[in-house]
C-alpha cells in the first residue's frame, strides 16, 4: 500500500493551491480528479478574485469584511470571514510569485501595488483583482504548471465514489473510480482534503461546469459528515437564453439594461443579484421576455470594455449586441452551502478530512456570496486548508475491507438514466428555484422519492463510460437535492437567496445555519 | 441533419447550435453508451476538443452542418468513441519546466501584461498538437502549446532564470519545429505557437545556441524539419 501524507480531490483552484502549499512544505501530496487537470469551475471565472489592495481606490481588509458580512444577511461567522480577507493577501503575494498575469496598471511601487482591479457588485471599494476576462483560467493554468513542477502525482480519470474510514471512524481515504479501467481503486492517506466543487450544474438552467454534481459533498455526507446551508443557492440575472453562458456584471456596470418584451425597464440593473433574479422571474411568469440592452452604450465602447462577451454573444445567442436586444435568462450559478467545517477547515463529524472551495459552507458567504469572494475562498483557504491538514498528522491509515458495487446490470433501460435526470433538474429549477414555497417543495421532494433513483442501474462496459459517470452523478444530484429540499422547507423565512413566497420576511430564529446529517 | 461520428452515421432531429448539442442528442436519443468528454460548454475548459472534416474544434462552440464527420483528436490514445487521454500534456509541461524558477521581484506594468497576454488563454485543448505535423513523425516533439508556454514564462521579467526555459527545449524542440503555422490555424483562442517558436529560436541564439539542423546541412540538405530525414 502506497502511503500518502495528504490526499487531494479535486484539481480546481481550491485543490491545486492546497496540493502545492502541502507539497512545497515537503509533503507527499497525491491529487485525483474525475476530470481532466483543467476542467470545472476554476477556470470558467471571468471576473476577479477580490482582495484589499487598494490598488485603484482606498480600501482595507477591515472594508472586505465588512462587505462580506453584510452581504451574508447575518450568516457568516466573523471570525472565518477575517481569516480568508487577511488570507488573501498572502495567496496573492504566492500567485504573484508563480507567475500568474494578472492585469496591471503603469508606474506602481511595488509587484502587489501594480495588480489591476475592479469594481464588483456589493463591494465599497474597488476590489477584484484580475486577468482581462480571463481571471480563473489564468490562476488555474499558472497553479497547474507549479504543481507538475513540483512533480506532485495529478491523477486523472479518478471519480470518487466513497470517503474510507478507519476503525475509529476517521478518514483515511478515498475508494475511486478508475475511469479508464472501469475498476474500483483505493488511496490511502493520512489527512484526505476534498475539494470537488459545488452542485450548481444540478440544476436544469445553470451556468456551471458540468463537473459540478456536488460528488464530494455527497459522498462526506454518507459518511457521516456534516452539510449546512444548501438551501442558499445564487441565481445569476444575466445569463443567454438557452445555453446559459453567463454574461458577467461588467455589462450592467457599464450602463446595461433590463428589459421586457415591451421595452420597459423592470429594476434597477445595478442592485444585487438575488433582486433581480427575482424580478426577471416574476416578468417571466407573467409572460414577458427579458432582455438585456447594450445598444446606447455604443460599439466603440463596447468593444474596449468587454470583447470576450460580444464574442459569446455573438457565438452563443448568434446576435450582434451592438445592434440588437440579448435574451436573457437567470440561472443558478453558485451554491453557497455544502460541507460543514470548524475553524480548521476540518470536516463536521468526519475527522482527518479537510474541506475547502466550492465543496465547504466555510461560513464565509451565509445567504448570498459576493463576487470575487469564492475564488478568494478557493485559494485562501486552499493554502490555509493544507497548512491545517499538516498540523498533527501522525494517523496510520490502513488499508481497509471495502464492499462496493457499480450500479450496472444486463438488461437496464439505458435511455431512463437522461430521462430521470431531466425530471430531477426541472423539478429543481421550477420547484426549488429562485422563489419556493412550502407546497412547491413538498411537491418536489415527493416527486423526487417517486423517481427511485437509488434503484436506477444502466448496462454497459464499465471502462471508459460516460454513461456510467452520468448515473454516479445522477444518484449523488440526488442525494443532494433531497438534503437541498429538506433544508428549505426548514428556513420559514426569506434570507438572501432563499426567498420563500409564504414566508416574505427575514426572521430572528433562523439566523443561524441549516444543518443536515445522514 | 446527419452527422458522422467515428463513420457510423446519426440523425439529428432537432435544431441544435453546437456540435456538442447534437452529441448529447445522440447520447440521450440513439446511443447512451457513447462517449465523449466535455466541461464549462463555454470553450475555456479544454475537454471537449475534436476534430470535424479533419480540422480541429471546440465541440461546444462549433455549429454542425450536415454531412460534417468527427472523429478524435490525434497523437492522444483513444480510449473509447470520442473520449482520448490527453494526459500527455503533463509530460510535455514538465518536460519543458514550465513555471517561474526563481522569481525575482519586479514592478510590472500594463506593456509587460500584453506581452504574454495572448499565450496566456490558453485552455490546453491540445487542438495544435492534434493539427501539428511533426508529433506524427516525431512522437517525443515537445510541440506547440509546451513551447508557448515556454516562450510566455522566458519572457516574463519576474523570472530570474529565464535560462532555465531556454536549455530546457533544445532537443526535441524549437528546431523541430516545421513553422508550417498548422497550430496558430488550429487555435481556437487565437494562440500563434509558430511565431512564439520563432521567438524562442532568436532568444536561444542570443544564448549561444544554434540551430541544429544548419550543422547537419551537409547531411539533411535543408533547414528546419526534413520528413526524410530518419528521425
Ligand atoms: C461561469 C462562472 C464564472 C465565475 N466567476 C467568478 C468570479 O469572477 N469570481 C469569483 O470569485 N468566482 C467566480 N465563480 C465561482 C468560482 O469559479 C468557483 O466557485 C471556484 O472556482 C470553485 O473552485 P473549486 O476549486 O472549489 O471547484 P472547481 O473549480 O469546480 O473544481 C472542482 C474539481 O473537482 C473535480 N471533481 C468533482 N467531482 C469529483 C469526483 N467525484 N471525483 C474526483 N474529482 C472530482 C472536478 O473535476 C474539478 O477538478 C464563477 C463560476 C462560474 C461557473
Ligand atoms: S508550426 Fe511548428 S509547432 Fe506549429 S504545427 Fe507546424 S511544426 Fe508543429
Ligand atoms: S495553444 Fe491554443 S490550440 Fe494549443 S492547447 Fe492552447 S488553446 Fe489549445
Amino acid at each position: 500500500m502506497q502511503m500518502h501524507d495528504i490526499l487531494v480531490v479535486g484539481s480546481g483552484i481550491a485543490g491545486l493551491s492546497a496540493a502545492v502549499t502541502a507539497k512545497q512544505k515537503g509533503a507527499r501530496v497525491v491529487v485525483a480528479t474525475k476530470s481532466s487537470v483543467s476542467v470545472g469551475n476554476s477556470v470558467m471565472a471571468q471576473g476577479g478574485m477580490n482582495v484589499a489592495l487598494g490598488n485603484a481606490s482606498s480600501d482595507s481588509v477591515e472594508l472586505h469584511i465588512e462587505d462580506t458580512l453584510k452581504s451574508s444577511h447575518n450568516l457568516a461567522d466573523p471570525k472565518m470571514v477575517a481569516k480568508m480577507c487577511q488570507g488573501g493577501i498572502e495567496a496573492i503575494e504566492f500567485l504573484e510569485q508563480i507567475g500568474v498575469p494578472f492585469s496591471r496598471i503603469n508606474g506602481a511601487r511595488s509587484p502587489l501595488k501594480s495588480i489591476a482591479q475592479r469594481k464588483l457588485g456589493g463591494a465599497s471599494a474597488i476590489r477584484a483583482c484580475y486577468a482581462q476576462d480571463y481571471t480563473g483560467l489564468k490562476i488555474l493554468h499558472t497553479l497547474l504548471d507549479r504543481a507538475i513542477n513540483l512533480d506532485i502525482p495529478l491523477l486523472e480519470g479518478l471519480f470518487l465514489l466513497e470517503i474510507i474510514k478507519n476503525s475509529k471512524g476517521q478518514a483515511c481515504g478515498g475508494l475511486f473510480l478508475n475511469i479508464e479501467s472501469g475498476e474500483t481503486q483505493a488511496l490511502y492517506a493520512k489527512k484526505i482534503i476534498v475539494a470537488t466543487g459545488g452542485f450548481g450544474a444540478i440544476y436544469a438552467k445553470n451556468t456551471n461546469s458540468k463537473t459540478s454534481t456536488g460528488d464530494g459533498i455527497a459522498a462526506i455526507f454518507r459518511a457521516g459528515g456534516e452539510l449546512s446551508n444548501l438551501e442558499f443557492v445564487q441565481f445569476h440575472p444575466t445569463t443567454l437564453k438557452g445555453s446559459n453562458i453567463l454574461i458577467s456584471e461588467s455589462a450592467r456596470g457599464a450602463g446595461g439594461y433590463l428589459v421586457n418584451s415591451k421595452g420597459e425597464r423592470f429594476i434597477d440593473e445595478l442592485t444585487t443579484r438575488d433582486i433581480i433574479a427575482k424580478a426577471e422571474f416574476e416578468q417571466i411568469i407573467q409572460g414577458e421576455k427579458v432582455y438585456l440592452d447594450l445598444r446606447h452604450i455604443g460599439k466603440e465602447k463596447l468593444e474596449t470594455l468587454m470583447p470576450q462577451e460580444l464574442k459569446l454573444i455573438k457565438q452563443y445567442a448568434k446576435v450582434d449586441a451592438t445592434k440588437e436586444l440579448i435574451e436573457i435568462e437567470p440561472a443558478v450559478h453558485y451554491t453557497m452551502g455544502g460541507v460543514s467545517v470548524n475553524e480548521n477547515l476540518e470536516v463536521v463529524g468526519l475527522e482527518n478530512c479537510y474541506c475547502i472551495g466550492e465543496t465547504s459552507n466555510a461560513n464565509v458567504h451565509g445567504a448570498n456570496r459576493l463576487g470575487g469572494n469564492s475564488l478568494l475562498e478557493a485559494l485562501s483557504f486552499g493554502v490555509l486548508g493544507a497548512k491545517e491538514a499538516l498540523k498533527n498528522s501522525d494517523a496510520k491509515p490502513m488499508e481497509q475491507e471495502i464492499n462496493y458495487r457499480l450500479p450496472i446490470k444486463k438488461g437496464s433501460d439505458n435511455f431512463a438514466l437522461f430521462r430521470v435526470k431531466k425530471r430531477l433538474s426541472t423539478l429543481l429549477f421550477e420547484k426549488v428555484g429562485i422563489v419556493r414555497d412550502e407546497k412547491s417543495l413538498s411537491e418536489a421532494l415527493q416527486e423526487l422519492e417517486a423517481l427511485n433513483i437509488e434503484s436506477l442501474t444502466i448496462d454497459d462496459n464499465p471502462s471508459n463510460s460516460t454513461l456510467l459517470l452520468e448515473l454516479l452523478e445522477l444518484k449523488n444530484a440526488n442525494i443532494l437535492a433531497k438534503a437541498l429540499i429538506k433544508s428549505a422547507l426548514w428556513r420559514k423565512e426569506s434570507r438572501g437567496s432563499h426567498i420563500r413566497s409564504d414566508y416574505p420576511n427575514e426572521s430572528k430564529e433562523f439566523e443561524c445555519n441549516s444543518k443536515i446529517n445522514i | 441533419m446527419d452527422i458522422k461520428v467515428n463513420s457510423k452515421s446519426y440523425k439529428i432531429k432537432k435544431a441544435v447550435t453546437t456540435l456538442l448539442e447534437a452529441l448529447t442528442y445522440i447520447q440521450e436519443n440513439i446511443e447512451p453508451t457513447l462517449a465523449f468528454d466535455y466541461g464549462c460548454k463555454s470553450g475555456v475548459c479544454g475537454a471537449c476538443s475534436i476534430r470535424v472534416n479533419g480540422k480541429e474544434q471546440l465541440a461546444c462552440s462549433y455549429t454542425p452542418a450536415d454531412g460534417d464527420t468527427i472523429e478524435p483528436i490525434r497523437y492522444a490514445k483513444q480510449r473509447r468513441d470520442l473520449l482520448v487521454d490527453k494526459s500527455i500534456a503533463k509530460s510535455l509541461i514538465a518536460k519543458t519546466k514550465a513555471t517561474i524558477h526563481s522569481y525575482k521581484e519586479e514592478v510590472l506594468g500594463v506593456a509587460d501584461e500584453k506581452k504574454s497576454e495572448v499565450q496566456s488563454n490558453c485552455i490546453l485543448c491540445s487542438s495544435c498538437y492534434s493539427a501539428c505535423p511533426v508529433v506524427e513523425v516525431k512522437p517525443n516533439f515537445l510541440g506547440p502549446y509546451a513551447l508557448t508556454k515556454t516562450y510566455k514564462y522566458t519572457i516574463d521579467k519576474r523570472e530570474g532564470e529565464p535560462k532555465e526555459h531556454i536549455d530546457a527545449i533544445q532537443s526535441s524542440g524549437i528546431w523541430d519545429c516545421t513553422l508550417c503555422n498548422e497550430c496558430t490555424l488550429a487555435c481556437p483562442q487565437g494562440i500563434d505557437p509558430k511565431s512564439d517558436i520563432v521567438n524562442l529560436r532568436n532568444l536561444s541564439a542570443s544564448y549561444g545556441y544554434m540551430d541544429p539542423n544548419f550543422s547537419n546541412m551537409g547531411f539533411s540538405g535543408g533547414f528546419g524539419f526534413d520528413p526524410n530525414g530518419g528521425f
